[in-house]
């Protein structure tokens, strides 16, 4: 186990390593001049030019330049974005705690309606209501995201105005940002009726929530399906049967957790995929989280910020799968790297 | 002829028939295959059936609905958009556009994932570990984030973004290709190989590839509804194709201005990718039961 964590805490250390050389060398791949697009600052005075050129070692080679800028990293200097001239972690820090919520309840839903849905499906194999959730998974999984978002718009807001149609919250409430998670700063905030503020974020939340996870929770309902059907064939379930164990007794001691054990891996790979179509939803909801950042960046060429987010967004999730992955080995200790499952 | 004696079957199908037999046995599957055909047969011989150029605007005929609504126009059969550009061309164009690329797209990050995962499945130490870790970094970073860098630097474009989906299929070919190769390295035939005095390049093509062409085929077939899936979201977010250029994606984005007026503007692109797709899945779901079922028997 520790020879494991040691590993896999190796593996992170080497790819937060990797994705810094990735940003770092962007500075200079993007076009322009490399000190702009690491400093972010346009047109700097003489006096800022030469402090600059100092902190960021740019008269030395690629080598110490790497070190200048890792330093920087450390003390959290990421430099200015080109278009809001604030600092990048400060933009950062306002943005992401958006898209880290929209995706934790995607992510949460995703697996409310994915394992239950799979296990059920597993277990009436090859009957009518099998068939029916294998068809939906297909077509959940078939669908492209944004198409998904665009035509639950035209249908539920446009339509039949059941749902908002954009942003996190409507204008009426004025939620003062503490934390940037808009629940927490609803319970936090105390000028507003909070009930109507919360209900109002969830009706904000419901569309962009099941876009994302309509994709997500087909795929988790394929993966539980097969490894429910896998573990029925199993031999100790033949003998738990054998021993004249009900089917309850059979499915709820022997089946669920020798099922489930195999696909919390693979779903936790499923993040990746998710915060992709997250960041891709969040433009169609105007929802003000790191992907709709990334895209207006891209558009206004905001050098700067592509490397800041970059840099952000992937070591979030390099942290993230990493320590899951810790945390399943602690669960399951006999997994052995090589019993992979499929979908 | 009948067959009087088992034992006097003078046919034996091969494994690929096989795997055929299986396959034929799902209605699903082959009703997959079948719009799949259709779609490869749009690609290929699109521009004749096309009634229209992708780009040919007719003034007088602007935002037409659909032939089967009142006010449409037979000529128009899916209607035209707001720059009197008819829609059934432009989606023939497209589907070319979209679903070609991602075919060359899968067919290329196939052979040099394959390549790269037979190395690393094939070396140990810590070659493969870096070939591993390096693989690791990669798949960590989301797709439309590496998008986003790569049109960061070279600028927006098809041929641009085509360089970011390729990256995005590439770590899980190598990574199952590794896994495979590693995988059957352990069986009796690689050994039996070895002992014959193989050398590691000689046992990988001649003993270990034969085997994996199917699980490539399957795995081909996911990357491509990937594939597909990416670049019209590149193609959306106007990363990619940009406006004028019939691409699905980037007509679903044109479309986006109008929805109001003529909702079948986004309505005809994207239910021509979600059928492509349940096509592909189809095929891909058949082929994957067919080969296990074949494996079991």
């Amino acid at each position: 186990m520790l020879n494991y964590a040691i590993r896999r805490i190796n593996l992170l250390f080497f790819t937060l390593l990797v994705l810094s050389v990735v940003s770092f060398s962007l500075a200079y791949l993007f076009p322009g001049n490399a000190l702009t697009n690491l400093s972010g600052i346009k047109s700097p005075s003489s006096e800022q030019l030469i402090s600059l050129t100092q902190s960021y070692n740019i008269g030395e080679n690629y080598f110490w330049q790497y070190i200048a800028y890792l330093r920087l990293l450390m003390d959290g200097d990421w430099g200015v974005s080109f278009t809001s001239q604030q600092s990048l972690l400060k933009d950062i820090s306002l943005t992401l705690p958006a898209t880290i919520e929209l995706s934790a309840y995607a992510f949460t839903f995703s697996i409310l309606i994915g394992v239950p849905m799979g296990v059920l499906a597993g277990l009436k194999h090859n009957k009518p209501f099998d068939f029916g959730i294998l068809s939906a998974s297909l077509l959940g999984y078939s669908i492209p995201v944004f198409w998904l978002a665009l035509i639950l718009i035209q249908a539920l807001s446009l339509k039949l105005s059941w749902l908002p149609l954009s942003g996190r919250i409507s204008l009426y409430f004025d939620v003062p940002i503490q934390s940037g998670f808009i629940i927490l700063d609803i319970f936090k905030a105390d000028n507003l009726d909070k009930t109507a503020a919360l209900q109002d974020a969830f009706f904000h939340l419901i569309l962009p929530t099941v876009s994302i996870a309509t994709l997500t929770s087909s795929i988790i309902i394929r993966m539980v399906r097969k490894s429910v059907l896998d573990v029925l064939e199993k031999d100790y379930i033949k003998a738990a049967y054998g021993r004249g164990q009900t089917n309850m007794q059979v499915f709820w001691k022997h089946g669920l957790r020798n099922a489930l054990l195999p696909v919390l891996p693979l779903i936790v790979t499923q993040f990746t995929i998710l915060l992709t179509n997250a960041m891709i939803v969040e433009v169609i909801f105007s929802w003000p989280g790191i992907g709709n950042w990334l895209i207006q960046a891209i558009y206004q060429r905001d050098y700067p910020a592509i490397r800041g987010g970059m840099l952000m967004v992937s070591s979030l999730v390099i942290m993230f799968t990493i320590s899951l992955d810790i945390l399943l080995r602690l669960i399951d200790p006999i997994k052995g790297r090589r019993n992979r499952v499929a979908i | 002829m009948s067959r009087s004696s088992l034992y006097d079957e003078e046919f034996f199908p091969s494994p690929l028939e096989q795997t055929w037999n299986e396959f034929k046995r799902s209605h699903w599957a082959f009703a997959g295959l079948w719009m799949l055909a259709f779609f490869v047969f749009i690609i290929i011989i699109g521009p004749v059936l096309a009634p229209f150029g992708p780009l040919e605007q007719s003034p007088e005929n602007l935002l037409l609905p659909p032939a089967w609504a009142a006010s449409g126009d037979i000529s128009y059969m899916f209607g035209t958009d707001s720059a009197g550009r008819d829609i059934l061309s432009r989606v023939i164009y497209g589907a070319r556009l979209t679903f070609g690329i991602s075919f060359i797209l899968v067919i290329s990050s196939v052979i040099f994932g394959v390549i790269i995962g037979a190395y690393a499945g094939l070396s140990k130490g810590l070659r493969s570990s870096i070939v591993n870790h390096l693989l690791d970094s990669v798949m960590a970073i989301p797709t439309l984030l590496i998008a986003i860098i790569i049109v960061g630097i070279l600028g927006t474009g098809l041929v641009n973004s085509m360089w970011a989906i390729s990256l995005a299929i590439l770590p899980q070919v190598i990574h199952s290709c590794r896994d495979f190769v590693r995988q059957e390295s352990e069986m009796a035939y690689v050994t039996a190989a070895k002992l014959d005095g193989a050398g590691d390049i000689r046992i990988f093509v001649k003993s270990i590839f034969p085997n994996m062409i199917e699980v490539l085929v399957v795995q081909s077939t996911f990357a491509l509804s990937t594939a597909i899936l990416d670049i019209s979201a590149l193609g959306f977010l106007s990363l990619a194709a940009q406006a004028p250029s019939p691409e699905l994606g980037a007509m679903l984005s044109d479309g986006l201005d109008i929805v109001y007026i003529s909702p079948w503007s986004i309505a005809l692109p994207g239910i021509t990718i979600l059928l492509a797709i349940i096509s592909i899945n189809l095929v891909g779901d058949g082929l994957r039961n067919a080969l296990q079922r074949r494996l079991q028997h």
